[in-house]
């Protein structure tokens, strides 16, 4: 029975990777979406998910399924759109959520359409969905960098990035760190978006940010509580995932968005903070 | 002695949005050590002073210096803080960001700030709800921790916007020993309020503000019904052919 849990990492050596390389995205990922969620970006994170596909694609019509070229284009497209979005909002009437749609539309018919114009179905569902079972080294060492530089780059922002969530005005009449730490935060979003992308796919790679920090959200009150369980959340889920795709021949990358989305739903109904369980049948009111 | 030092001094002071004054030519000077209040009808540009004095709004003409502040940064409370209360946060954390000239970006708190921290909380009659999230906080508690805070910045000059808006008398009270606290350590306080008996108790300096500067000086003579019938009078409507003003251009 127990042999069901290891018996597929001991014995292949891609399971092990995709091991790996979920536990990295994991670590990265969930600080990351508990401060998206928190700063009311969750859905930005989804927009700046999909704005990664056509520099992507670029980037394999030039140099086909190449890590670097995927990459780099990928990350240029990302800060792209998430620069644009925001110039917009400040200077036109458009608020930042109706230019992000707008921009994630584009730029997800522009990128299946880059993919199509060269490479087979085949390579279009890996853009869209990844291939979680099939990382290799450099992939490895890429997604495990941009989760070092995220955890110690968050280390560094902290304060003023939970500042700038709480009370901006406060933050600005103390220091002038919002801004560069704004722009920073959504550099450490793209370069996870674009870890989580090799692994996960486009349309996958921010489930292992949002889900995890949605479902924490459930079951603490404490921002600092909430990153450990985000990250505790995403390596299950990763895990869960992998047997369950290893198990029941599912494709892994939906199968461990789909362990996050069963975690996240148990915490829905179960958690102690605010879960509907304890909304339906609250306790009896305290003296004081 | 304070009465020689000027700690933020208006020198034909115009602020507004766009090209429309919200403040309108204001000249003069708040003291150092000072206990200011600025009082007007709403629409007459007191928020707008503060913003300027804090320098998020910049002037459209004129300049605003700040020489008695030493270059400190100013402790502002604004008008109906923008803070997100679902943040999961606690009344400890919220508090102790006014430490963050002492800690800046990375620096530890330490031993001695700690205990700084427990006395703000203290003075503000907030002892025990250290641990609670902020999102539990009535309206009046928030408002004391936000002054806890600006206890903290120890800083020269304080601004507060309408610090007692939809506050109970008992908290009112309260966080007024606190502003006379500040007096009696010779920090400039300035504050826009609408309660003129408050004004008038504890307030001896008061500015009277309706765009233009209406008067400025011991509260007393400024609040005199013909001073506060004119401030009335003075907020005119909004006009789209307003021509651009030619004071002071030559």
């Amino acid at each position: 029975m127990i042999e069901l849990l290891y018996g597929p990492f001991a014995e292949f050596d891609f399971m092990r990777r995709a091991l790996v390389g979920v536990i990295a995205i994991a670590l990265g990922g969930g600080p990351i979406g508990v401060f998206l969620m928190l700063r009311r970006m969750s859905l930005t994170g989804d927009a700046m998910a999909h704005a990664i596909l056509p520099g992507a694609a670029v980037g394999y019509l030039m140099a086909g399924l190449s890590l670097p070229a995927m990459t780099i284009g990928g990350l240029f497209a990302g800060v792209v759109v998430a620069v644009a979005a925001g110039l917009i909002s400040r200077f036109t009437a458009l608020k930042e959520d109706a230019s992000l749609a707008a921009f994630y539309l584009l730029s997800l018919a522009l990128g299946v359409t880059l993919v199509s114009l060269r490479g087979s179905n085949v390579d279009l569902l890996h853009v869209l969905f990844g291939t979680v079972l099939a990382l290799d080294d450099s992939t490895l060492l890429l997604i495990a960098g941009i989760s070092t530089v995220t955890v110690l780059a968050l280390a560094v922002l902290y304060r003023p990035l939970v500042l700038e969530c709480v009370d901006p005005t406060f933050l600005r009449s103390v220091s002038r760190t919002g801004t560069p730490t704004h722009l920073m935060f959504l550099g450490l979003v793209v370069l996870n978006l674009v870890g989580g992308f090799h692994a996960l796919g486009t349309l996958l790679a921010v489930g292992m940010m949002m889900l995890p920090a949605a479902a924490s959200r459930f079951w603490s009150n404490d921002i600092t509580m909430m990153m450990l369980l985000s990250v505790l959340i995403g390596i299950v889920s990763g895990i869960g995932g992998l047997l369950l795709s290893y198990h029941a021949e599912l494709p892994a990358g939906p199968a461990i968005i789909l362990t996050a989305g069963a975690v996240y739903a148990a915490s829905l109904v179960l958690g102690r903070e605010g879960g509907l369980l304890w909304l339906a049948w609250p306790r009896r009111h305290l003296e004081a | 002695m304070h009465k020689n030092s000027a700690a933020i001094r208006f020198d034909e002071v115009t602020l507004g949005y766009g090209r429309r004054p919200a403040v309108h030519h204001l000249d003069g000077e708040i003291a150092s050590g000072s206990l200011t209040a600025i009082v007007g009808p709403n629409g007459a540009g007191k928020s707008t002073l503060l913003k300027g004095i804090v320098g998020t709004l910049r002037p459209l003409e004129g300049r605003i210096d700040l020489t008695g502040a030493a270059g400190a940064p100013i402790a502002y409370l604004p008008q109906a803080a923008e803070i997100d209360r679902s943040f999961p946060l606690s009344v400890y954390d919220l508090v102790a960001m006014g430490l963050w000239s002492r800690a800046g970006l990375f620096g530890g708190i330490g031993a001695k700030n700690r205990t700084r921290v427990e006395q703000a909380l203290a003075s503000v009659g907030l002892i025990g709800f250290e641990r609670r999230p902020i999102s539990t906080l009535s309206g009046g508690q928030m408002q004391r921790a936000l002054f806890a805070r600006l206890l903290l910045q120890d800083s020269p000059v304080i601004l507060l916007d309408e610090p007692f808006t939809a506050i109970d008398a008992k908290t009112t009270a309260d966080l007024l020993d606190v502003v006379r606290r500040w007096h009696a350590e010779s920090r400039t306080v300035v504050a826009v309020l609408h309660d003129l008996d408050t004004v008038k108790r504890v307030f001896p300096q008061t500015l009277l503000i309706a765009r233009e500067p209406v008067a400025w000086g011991e509260t007393q003579e400024v609040l005199s019904p013909e001073n506060l019938l004119r401030a009335r009078r003075m907020v005119e409507a909004y006009d789209p052919h307003a021509a651009p003003c030619e004071r002071g251009a030559a």
